[in-house]
């Protein structure tokens, strides 16, 4: 029952899974600044060939990252149509008061659909070829230097891969405790808001409780197998940067400059 | 009032996010009788648990239909149904304890009753009875559930659902996660609730002992399938058949195959409890 | 004569410091290199209690606990944890590891010790308990017993003199609880590790050299199982022990004396 969980991590071993996951994450950061450098149709083009290729490298369906866009659709649709009504320039359409359709709101209203849903596939990459524990162990290397400004980095980072272990079991145990108030009579997701939010507290609470119990044996164990805060520690899991992973940053590098030389002139902002 | 419950051609699967999960339930058809008590035993992952749920509901068939008394559960159960037959089968999932809440014990207790229209007051009395009936003593009403030993909580959780009143008593390990002596006192509670009441009672257990001491009748699970329905002595009488299922046997059992592997020398029956080997030795003149 | 490895002097304890009651009242006691003793008692019988002290989780309120010749206290503690580890009772709340070998590497990266050897000791404490093929498995896809392994491999990858279980086979169903006992019968003899369990299960207590029976915070018995296990009992005795008893009482010429399962089956094929 715990196959279907976070993150959605499809096993595979795309040229993208086996990528070291901190080019994973510093590409994708950088993708997202990089697309405001699009500002006309030869650009978006480029970026799209890019985000498509990227995503058939993945070797993930086509219909798994439209899966991850659906949730957001209508947020993005409801930001496009703003852009479309309220943003004006070029050939107007259409002119009703306050709402103007032009060819600028138009075109933009295209650009912003364009960067939205590029981002998600982007990102969607990122998640559906990295394993959680992995994306952890990403981070947690590159704000490695902020240990420098006493920031827990690494406490953090233990902190983050134990909570990802316990989801499951979370997960379960929500379940388990739901269906038990249901043996009882509760009927979840019925009746007045108030109501509703009352059938919660039977199974909150002792989740809390347990949760608290977990930390407290898992503080013991932890202890007795000599974890000490703030000590030295070497790691197991090993990060291993490939020359394929400067290979991916090289072609963020070209993307960039294929981006520079094809974008209208004019200012860098859009 | 004791009652049946009846499985035909039962399949079910879960939802899982967006996909279902394959069957967890594989066209079972069984008859639990009304008044007996049912121990289900079967690897991990033959849908024993799959099977309680299904009972009141928790786990709707996506084919088939399921008997309780004279009320249905199929397909396309509406949710108000199901309530009344939640009350009619009363569950109790393994490690209960985990599931109390309120702020005190009466409280608790009273919570199943109330949802099923029982007012205050009377629930009230309830809980006074149904915790002397687990062997507790009235003045743990007033205290909170937190404040119980691991073996109290779990009798309060029991008490719980036994306020209910409920026709059919279903448990998933109840003994588990217990000390020797604290398993034997769940477990004599709920044979005695089964005896006095004549409730029709089924178990989940891995522990054979338990089988052998408390059930009459077993049901064998494997890959969501019922493989074998029968009295307790005819289980556990086939050996190969056991281990193609990968179950456990009784510890007298397990003490007399091993004893026929060493010597030889095979006991006249097949030995479930310690007075069945004694006899056995007996007889063969052994002892 | 040697050393024993573990000696507990008069060790007094008391959870609350208003009450009269002492949890544990003047304990002592030594164990030998490779010896296997059993501590049993009721709830209440501070069994518990003494566990925690061993791996110094709570400080006696007087009394001295040497472990390996050197005097457990806050200085030492965290050296003498590589020689005695402890495993818990609940085989979730002690797998902080997102897989089966991060979860062992967890006690040797709290060392900081080095990638190789690291390694080296994972895969051997994998092989002591017969997990190695599910070395890259999660948690969620293991049994309590399995998850139980993994605890006692990542005690054993210390190296230690000593292995405590807290009650570690409490939530396993019956077979998989005999299944555990006679790995660990086979691990005493290969490793000659001492081991200390802390039981409710006289099955259990029956692998042991010595038992060791608390009440009340006194040691009331203590002896090998055949003095232990004489005359009158409060718990179920071992298996064996009961067929006897059932035949003595049906006025069979048994021995007087208890005789564990193999001796049993010796002789009653005489």
């Amino acid at each position: 029952m715990n196959k279907l969980i976070l993150g959605r991590y499809f096993p595979g071993d795309s040229w993208i899974h086996m990528l070291d996951p901190r080019s994973k994450l510093l590409a994708c950061i950088y993708f997202i600044f990089v697309l405001f450098l699009a500002n006309n149709w030869q650009t978006y083009v480029l970026l799209w060939i890019f985000t498509l290729f990227v995503m058939y490298l993945s070797g993930v369906s086509f219909k798994t990252y439209l899966l991850g866009v659906r949730p957001l659709i209508w947020l993005i649709l409801f930001t496009v149509l703003l852009q479309i009504l309220f943003t004006s320039g070029g050939t107007i359409y259409i002119d009703w008061g306050p709402i103007t359709i032009s060819e600028f709101g138009l075109t933009n209203g295209v650009f912003i659909f364009c960067r939205f849903v590029m981002i998600v596939f982007v990102s969607t990459v990122v998640t559906l070829t990295t394993k959680p524990i992995d994306l952890t162990d990403g981070i947690n290397s590159l704000l490695r230097p902020l240990r420098a400004l006493k920031v827990p980095v690494d406490e953090l980072a233990l902190m983050l891969s134990i909570s990802l272990r316990f989801i499951p079991n979370l997960l379960d145990e929500t379940q388990k405790v739901m269906d038990a108030q249901r043996a009882r009579g509760t009927e979840f997701g019925e009746g007045s808001l108030l109501k509703q939010m009352k059938t919660l507290v039977p199974v909150l609470l002792p989740l809390f409780v347990s949760s608290l119990n977990r930390a407290e044996e898992l503080a013991n164990a932890m202890e007795v197998r000599g974890y000490q805060s703030g000590e030295k520690r070497s790691t197991f899991r090993k990060l291993t940067w490939q020359k394929r992973d400067t290979l991916c940053l090289l072609l963020m590098l070209v993307l960039t400059v294929g981006l520079a030389v094809f974008r209208a002139d004019g200012s860098i902002l859009h | 009032m004791a009652m049946e419950v009846n499985f035909e051609n039962v399949s079910a699967d879960y939802q899982l996010g967006p996909i279902r999960s394959p069957l967890v339930l594989h066209s079972v058809d069984v008859r639990i009788e009304s008044g007996s008590y049912t121990a289900v035993i079967g690897y991990t992952g033959a849908g024993k648990s799959s099977l309680l749920k299904a009972m009141n509901g928790l786990l709707l068939p996506k084919e088939g239909q399921i008997t309780v008394g004279d009320l249905v559960i199929k397909p396309d159960k509406n949710k108000h149904a199901l309530k009344s037959i939640r009350k009619r089968v009363g569950m109790v999932f393994q490690f209960p304890e985990s599931q109390l809440f309120a702020e005190t014990v009466e409280k608790d207790i009273c919570f199943g009753p109330m949802n099923f229209g029982v007012s205050k007051d009377e629930a009230k009395e309830i809980a006074k009875h149904v915790v002397e009936q687990v062997g507790l003593t009235q003045d743990i009403l007033t205290k909170s559930p937190f404040s119980l030993s691991g073996g109290q909580k779990r009798r309060i959780a029991i008490a719980g659902i036994l306020a209910m009143q409920p026709d059919i008593l279903v448990l998933d390990e109840p003994g588990a996660g217990l000390d020797p002596n604290g398993r034997k006192e769940i477990m004599d509670l709920i044979a005695s609730w089964h005896k006095d009441r004549g409730m029709t009672t089924v178990l989940v257990t891995h522990d054979m002992e338990d089988v052998v001491t408390y059930a009459d009748r077993v049901i064998v699970m494997e890959k969501g399938q019922i493989v074998l329905h029968d009295y307790v002595e005819k289980v556990f009488a086939n050996q190969q058949q056991l281990e193609k299922w990968h179950l456990d046997v009784p510890d007298a059992r397990r003490f007399q195959l091993n004893f026929e592997k060493k010597t030889g020398i095979v006991l006249p029956k097949v030995c479930l409890t310690i007075e069945d080997l004694a006899d056995a030795f007996i007889e063969v003149g052994l002892a | 004569m040697p050393t024993p490895i573990i000696e507990v002097n008069n060790l007094i304890f008391r959870y609350d410091q208003r009450l009269e009651k002492e949890t544990l009242s003047d304990i002592s006691f030594s164990i030998d290199k490779g010896e296997w003793v059993a501590i049993v008692g009721h709830n209440g019988s501070g069994k518990s209690t003494l566990a925690q002290m061993l791996v110094g989780l709570l400080v006696p309120q007087s009394g001295r606990i040497t472990i390996a010749g050197r005097e457990l206290n806050d200085d030492t503690k965290w050296e003498l944890r590589r020689r005695i580890g402890m495993v818990f009772q609940n085989p979730d709340n002690q797998f902080i590891g997102t897989t089966v070998q991060d979860d062992v590497a967890f006690c040797l990266e709290n060392l900081n010790m080095p990638y190789d050897e690291m390694k080296t000791r994972i895969d051997e404490a994998l092989e002591m308990v017969e997990m190695s093929a599910f070395r890259e498995h999660d948690p969620s896809r293991l049994s309590g017993g399995q998850k139980q392994r993994v605890a006692i491999a990542g005690v054993l990858a210390l190296k230690p003199d000593v292995l405590v279980l807290d009650e570690a086979l409490v939530m396993l169903d019956p077979r998989s609880r005999r299944e555990l006992l006679a790995s660990l019968q086979q691990l005493r003899s290969t490793q000659n590790i001492t081991i200390i369990s802390i039981t409710h299960d006289m099955n259990e207590a029956a692998s042991a050299d010595r038992i060791l029976m608390l009440r009340e915070g006194h040691i009331e018995r203590c002896g090998p199982p055949q003095d232990v296990f004489q005359g009158e009992l409060e718990w179920e005795p071992p298996f064996a022990e009961k067929l006897r008893r059932t035949l003595l009482k049906r006025n069979r010429s048994v021995p007087n004396s208890y005789m564990t399962e193999e001796e049993m089956v010796h002789w009653l094929w005489k």
